[in-house]
């Protein structure tokens, strides 16, 4: 239950409820009253949260408050508790941070601490700002003992666009009184033109510019009918990917944080994988003109991301470190950050090209013209069922052939081969049967990332070697620092050879009869 | 957390008033506080407009079946609280011998409550007991509100002696003059020389002032409805020493923060 009842609003705009109209209205012969004479203030609100919404994902509010007594950062549960809070006032008042900002530029404390376990490595953004006319009065019980604060806000948005909300009125117990403010908010809610509201002032604020919470998220979600034309089916998936990569363009420029970098190559990686599998529905040509296209971009992204990996394992790294002393590391480091300085500058000079511009513009196009192809075979139904079973096919026979004395790269190829097929079973996924695609998803991924431990293992113990070259081409190699750089090549190798050992059974198990005739459930349930 | 109690064995001395506008002016300035109304009386509750009344009574409390934070109530002030007197507290003197280790119970309880308030205020009723002694071991600063009479500070002997014979953890002692009578000389004499002899009198001295039996009827804090009166500021003088006494920290929070809706 929360302590807080649900805010009221007038169900016409236009019609405001002041709160004393409304205690001459109702509260008459109710025990309660509101004490005369009001304090009015006005704060300037802004909400942040994660590109992905994280926090609301999370059933968390985070709200920037800023007044006459100072600037709060404030969180919130659902319930409008507060979780934690942090605040900057006075001399102190220059260490507000400015949004978009990642957490260490918040104070050590109770919620940089509980904000570090939701946000992870994502940077907090303006999500929506606001600036509430606030009109509180104490209600009072026949004791004249004020058991709840009432406010009247009147909220101007001015972000994500300019509106004038109606006005909500919010009753907050006085600790110990929750009982007679819920009977008081009730009185309250009966006056005529005036109805609850269980919508938090985010989602009001929001509601108020067309926009919801958590509307981006990391996932492909396309409706799919097993009769409904291929093309049409992929030109929404591929629509859907490319909305997510272009999402993902401005933070990636603007560098804010890795993870916008990361979803990009995922809508292009995802993209590739499509056109391969499944370009063929498309109008003719499009697949061959495009594949290159959507290389060039995946290539364009890939030296930053690597070194986003190292950097984001660096911590991970330096802590395992036996021999070495972690400050030996710390020139690689320094080495680390200025190769990924320029790597960024050659991505974001890649984003804002015309060949870019050029790619999103055509290959929209292209999808418009898919979208509005008459021809009805083959169906969404028949294009995942024989795309599956073939990608199916295809990682079974590469598994099989797999031996301990194999070459890596017959590793490197089973995983790009699993990948497919799994993005195929997520693009699928509305023609599948939930349970048992979430069982074949469940288990590939464990397949994946064994092959990824073994085949990332592999590349970066390639890359430690190339970066040690380029740190004596620049004579930045002190001795010490290639010796700690040769202990984390070390514990590269053990993980390698953990992951190639622990393959054999896992692989064993995804190509089990029970795993096939998951798989073929699931093309013959898209089929049908 | 800092506890302070407002105790002497003698009734009518000021310990209310005392306890009401510390903790008035402790919040005011931007601590978190808890007023506890020990008394039966329930003076300190009907001056915050609270109904004397736990849920349960004194033994719910004293046993832990229910926690000291479910009874608290908040007052009209920003960052005070109250927990509530309550009638059968007249009995807590047994209660808390039925109780494990009595003399630390109070401290035990309040324990839970550290991260919530940085100034918990305990107004006792005067007498001499077993819940005194509790209140004794739980304090970290006494203060003793004084008639100025020799015999008054003979009893502040007399209580100095017994905290001496703690072991552990002793309360800080702070007494002063209060309810000083101008017209006496008596009065008069003994509250301008004694402050000056002994380290565990405050130089504040609180005088008979009408405004500050006028609480009563305001139900307020004097320092509340008459903020600039010398009887809010003498209030003002008190808990600044009371404040260093017990070596408090400047607050957190804002004295004021901002609120939204």
């Amino acid at each position: 239950m929360p302590d807080v009842p649900p805010d009221l609003v007038p169900d016409t705009a236009g019609v405001p409820p002041q709160p004393d109209a409304l205690a001459a209205a109702r509260l008459s012969g109710s025990g309660f009253s509101l004490a005369s004479g009001a304090r009015r203030t006005t704060v300037r609100r802004s909400w942040l949260d994660t590109f992905d919404w994280r926090l609301y994902r999370a059933g968390l509010t985070l709200e920037q408050v800023v007044g006459r007594g100072g600037t709060e950062l404030r969180l919130t549960g659902r319930d409008g508790t507060q979780v934690a809070a942090e605040q900057f006032q006075g001399a102190a008042g220059d260490r507000v941070p400015s949004w978009p900002s990642q957490l260490d530029t918040l104070p050590a404390g109770p919620l940089a601490e509980r904000l570090a376990s939701v946000v992870g490595v994502r940077a907090l953004l303006l999500v929506a700002r606001a600036t509430s006319a606030l009109r509180e009065q104490r209600a009072l019980n026949d004791d004249d003992k004020t058991i709840a604060r009432v406010t009247a806000d009147r909220m101007s948005v001015t972000y994500p666009a300019a509106a004038q909300l109606p006005e909500r009125l919010t009753v907050s117990a006085v600790r110990g009184y929750q009982a007679q403010a819920g009977r008081l908010a009730g009185l309250l809610a009966a006056v005529p033109g005036v109805t609850t509201d269980e919508q938090p002032a985010l989602e009001a604020v929001l509601a108020s510019a067309g926009r919801r919470a958590g509307d981006y998220s990391g996932r492909i979600d396309v409706e799919m009918a097993p009769g409904m034309p291929a093309a049409t089916a992929m030109a929404s998936v591929f629509a859907a990917l490319l909305g997510m990569l272009e999402a993902n363009v401005p933070g990636t420029i603007a560098d804010l944080d890795t993870e916008f970098l990361h979803d990009l190559r995922v809508a292009v990686r995802r993209t590739r994988s499509a056109l391969k599998l499944a370009g063929q529905v498309l109008p003719p040509g499009a697949r061959g003109r495009f594949q290159p296209e959507f290389k060039w971009l995946g290539d364009l992204t890939t030296p930053t991301r690597d070194l986003d990996v190292y950097l984001l394992g660096l911590p991970a790294m330096t802590a395992r470190l036996i021999g070495a002393d972690p400050a030996d590391l710390e020139p690689f480091g320094d080495h680390l950050r200025r190769s990924r300085a320029r790597a960024q500058r050659g991505l974001a000079r890649g984003l804002r090209s015309a060949r870019f511009g050029r790619l999103g513009r055509d290959w929209r196009e292209v999808l418009d013209d898919a979208a509005a192809v008459t021809r009805r075979k083959p169906t969404a139904g028949a294009l995942a069922a024989a795309s599956i079973a073939a990608v199916h096919r295809r990682v079974l026979a590469s598994g099989a052939a797999i031996t301990a004395a194999s070459p890596p790269e017959s590793l490197h190829d089973l995983r790009k081969r699993c990948k497919e097929l799994r993005y195929l079973l997520e693009i699928f996924a509305s023609l599948q049967a939930p349970g048992v695609q979430w069982r074949a998803v469940q288990e590939l991924k464990g397949l994946q990332d064994c092959l990824g431990e073994f085949q990332d293992t592999d590349v970066q113990r390639g890359e430690l070697r190339a970066f040690a070259v380029q740190m004596m081409d620049e004579r930045r190699a002190p001795a010490q620092t290639l010796l700690a750089m040769g202990e984390i090549a070390a514990g590269l190798a053990r993980r390698q050879r953990r992951a190639r050992a622990e393959f054999a059974g896992l692989f064993t198990d995804f190509a089990s009869p029970a795993g096939q005739a998951r798989i073929a459930a699931l093309t013959r349930l898209a089929a049908s | 957390m800092k506890i302070f109690a407002t105790y002497n064995i003698k009734g009518g001395v000021g310990k209310t008033s005392t306890a009401v506008n510390l903790a008035y002016l402790a919040a005011r300035g931007g601590y978190r506080v808890l007023l506890w109304d020990l008394d039966p009386q329930g003076a300190a509750s009907f001056l915050f407009r609270i109904r004397p009344r736990v849920k349960g009574g004194g033994k719910a409390l004293i046993r832990g079946t229910r926690p000291v934070d479910d009874a608290v109530k908040g007052t009209d002030f920003e960052n005070l609280d109250l927990l509530p007197a309550d009638f059968t507290y007249r009995n807590l003197d047994l209660m808390l011998d039925g109780a494990k280790k009595p003399a630390r119970r109070l401290a035990s309880l309040l324990a839970p409550l550290r991260t919530e308030y940085d100034v918990v205020i305990l107004d006792c009723p005067p007498s001499i007991s077993l819940l005194s002694e509790s209140v004794l071991h739980a304090a970290d600063v006494l203060l003793v509100p004084l008639i100025p009479t020799t015999l008054s500070v003979r009893t502040l002997d007399q209580l100095t002696d017994f905290i001496g014979g703690f072991t552990g953890k002793r309360p800080r002692i702070l007494a002063f003059f209060s309810m000083i009578d101008q017209r006496k000389s008596l009065h008069k004499e003994i509250a301008q020389t004694l402050p000056a002899q002994r380290a565990d009198f405050a130089a504040t001295v609180i005088p008979a002032l009408s405004l500050i039996e006028r609480m009563s009827v305001e139900r307020a804090p004097v320092a509340a409805f008459s903020p600039r009166s010398q009887a809010a500021r003498r209030y003002r003088e008190l808990w600044a020493e009371a404040r260093e006494k017990a070596g408090l920290k400047a607050p957190t929070g804002p004295s004021t923060g901002p609120s939204t809706g």
